[in-house]
């Protein structure tokens, strides 16, 4: 039985490189090393490392086609899906590299959720919806479902807007409501991480908004890692950010110091709007 | 004429034209279906559902046999097909998509869909009846779940194909096996598509004679057992419609509009269904 998804935080020796956050106090939650990425014979990610801390907020910024979509789905190997998708290097989750294949898929998948960019709820009811991930994980009583599924909706401040309504169809709600009720879906099985690929890119001002202000809650709980295209966003909700381009981290900061203070000339660039 | 006067008539008479075939279509259509109307509803009455084919020359007498018959067929023909043509339509979609096999899975089965319909029934003659040396209701119900399959398969397909993909990661990544996935998100997505395909595919088959005339053939009597010639709506109607007997031409006529009927009420039937969810 492989050991993945035990508790034991064991320390990695690796070599300080200039990617790896070396700032104290903060545990990390994944830690992520040399990943480089093939869609068949096409490299797209380079040798990539970072550190993600835990309870906090990373994004990742870069232009399209810049690998941040494809490096986010390594954490929960959605690659696995297609054929000839294929990545090197390691990635370590409470000590266990995630891209063995020895790790079973079906179980890192239920400790590492996952957001669309296009909320995706399943044609079910809004109830449903949520104790589907429920069901997947373990018997449960039909008074532990309804807990767990009220509860998931209160952590994605959704339950005052549909508690009287859980028995309708999931796709009946607003988009901003739909993409809650994935947030609700993806917490119900209480995943350590929760990944968000430009969770808001398909919403309105004002969701986006409270997605955003759902984020900074969850982070009390959950570490959260998200691609965005949006710059003030990243600056608004992110903890760290990381700048990719052309499937390299040019440069991986506190948020603050990269916003004010880039270290790399691409990055301002980047942030100042002159490319990308 | 200027050259806005000419454009004009052009216009006029292509519009003219295009308005009349669709009338003329249209015509055929109501023509039909107001002809096997007013020739068959003298036959429809109760005994014409409740009682067995008498001989010529008598005025009672019905089809009950024959409509018992082809209900039966045509079920154990869609209880055939459709599991296999729906497993057929996921393979398509979810694994051979891109595949070799898969492209040579869909070119055969697309030649299938437009093989007309005899040859099926002689080939299930030759397969079935030959062999066992009589005809019978199961090589009847085979031969049409054959003409099914392709249909079912190839609208599962594209039913399956319209569900976005991000449905199946999202379902993925909360940690459920693609089985699941499949069962309780992306059929249920694809369920009123899946569900017209099957409908009209079994809508086609009820009406089919050809295949039916070299398998189940037909039958007289009351149905004892689906591994003897099976009394059938179609071949009813061919055979009475051949006859030289009046009374079996109204008969006919009858089992014409039972059919036509039984076809468009599962048609609109669906097609409403279809309205009625989309709506949501």
């Amino acid at each position: 039985m492989t050991t993945v998804l035990q508790e034991s935080s064991s320390v990695h020796e690796q070599p300080q490189q200039t990617q790896v956050r070396t700032d104290t106090g903060l545990v990390n939650k994944l830690s992520v090393r040399n990943l480089s990425f093939y869609y068949g014979d096409k490299q797209v990610l380079f040798a990539n490392t970072l550190d993600i801390a835990a309870n906090k907020v990373t994004a990742f910024i870069g232009p399209s086609g810049c690998g941040k979509s494809t490096h986010i789905r390594t954490y929960n190997r959605m690659f696995d899906l297609y054929k000839g998708h294929r990545a090197e290097g390691e990635i370590l989750l409470n000590g266990t590299n995630l891209l063995d294949p020895q790790v079973p898929a079906l179980e890192l998948r239920h400790k590492v959720g996952m957001i669309f960019q296009k909320p995706t709820p399943f044609p079910m009811s809004i109830f449903d919806n949520i104790a589907y991930g429920l069901r997947l994980h373990g018997r449960l009583s039909r008074y532990e479902i309804d807990d767990a599924v009220e509860k998931a909706l209160r952590d994605a401040a959704l339950w005052e807007e549909v508690h009287d309504i859980l028995g309708q169809p999931g796709n009946q709600l607003s988009g901003g409501q739909q993409q809650r009720l994935c947030i609700a879906r993806a917490l119900a099985v209480e995943p350590e991480i929760i990944l968000m690929d430009e969770p808001c890119s398909a919403l309105d001002p004002i969701a986006t908004a409270k997605i955003e202000e759902l984020i900074d809650g969850l982070k009390q709980k959950f570490t959260i890692v998200m691609v965005t295209h949006n710059m003030q966003q990243a600056a608004r909700v992110s903890d760290f950010t990381a700048f990719f381009y052309l499937g390299k981290l040019i440069e991986f900061n506190k948020t603050n110091t990269m916003f004010t203070n880039p270290a790399k000339q691409q990055t301002e660039d980047y942030i100042t709007g002159r490319f990308g | 004429m200027t050259r806005l006067q000419r454009r004009k008539l052009i216009n006029h008479i292509i519009l003219g034209v295009s308005g009349l075939a669709a009338i003329a279509g249209l015509l055929m259509l109501v023509w039909i279906l107001s002809d096997v109307f007013i020739r068959g509803i003298g036959a429809i009455n109760w005994s014409f559902f409740t009682e067995l084919p008498a001989p010529p020359g008598m005025d009672e007498g019905g089809l009950a046999n024959a409509i018992v018959g082809t209900f039966l067929i045509t079920t154990v023909a869609a209880l055939l097909a459709v599991p296999l043509g729906v497993m057929a339509g996921t393979w398509l979609s979810e694994f051979g998509r891109d595949s070799r096999l898969g492209s040579v899975v869909r070119y055969f089965s697309d030649i299938l869909v437009s093989a007309p319909s005899i040859v099926i029934g002689v080939f299930v003659y030759l397969i079935i009846v030959k062999p066992l040396g009589h005809f019978s209701g199961w090589a009847g119900s085979v031969s049409l779940a054959i003409i099914m399959l392709p249909v079912v398969s190839r609208t599962s397909e594209e039913m399956l194909k319209l569900v976005p993909h991000e449905l199946r990661e999202a379902s993925l990544a909360l940690g459920s096996p693609y089985w699941r996935t499949m069962l309780q998100v992306i059929y249920r997505a694809a369920a009123s598509g899946m569900i017209t395909g099957i409908m009209l595919a079994i809508a086609r088959v009820a009406g089919e004679t050809a295949p039916l005339l070299f398998t189940a053939l037909n039958s007289p009597y009351w149905l004892e057992s689906m591994n003897e010639p099976v009394g059938n709506l179609t071949v009813t109607l061919f055979n009475y419609a051949m006859s030289p007997y009046d009374d079996w031409h109204t008969k006919a006529w009858g089992a014409a509009l039972l059919i036509t009927m039984a076809v468009l009420t599962v048609t609109l039937f669906t097609r409403l269904m279809l309205y009625q969810r989309s709506r949501h």
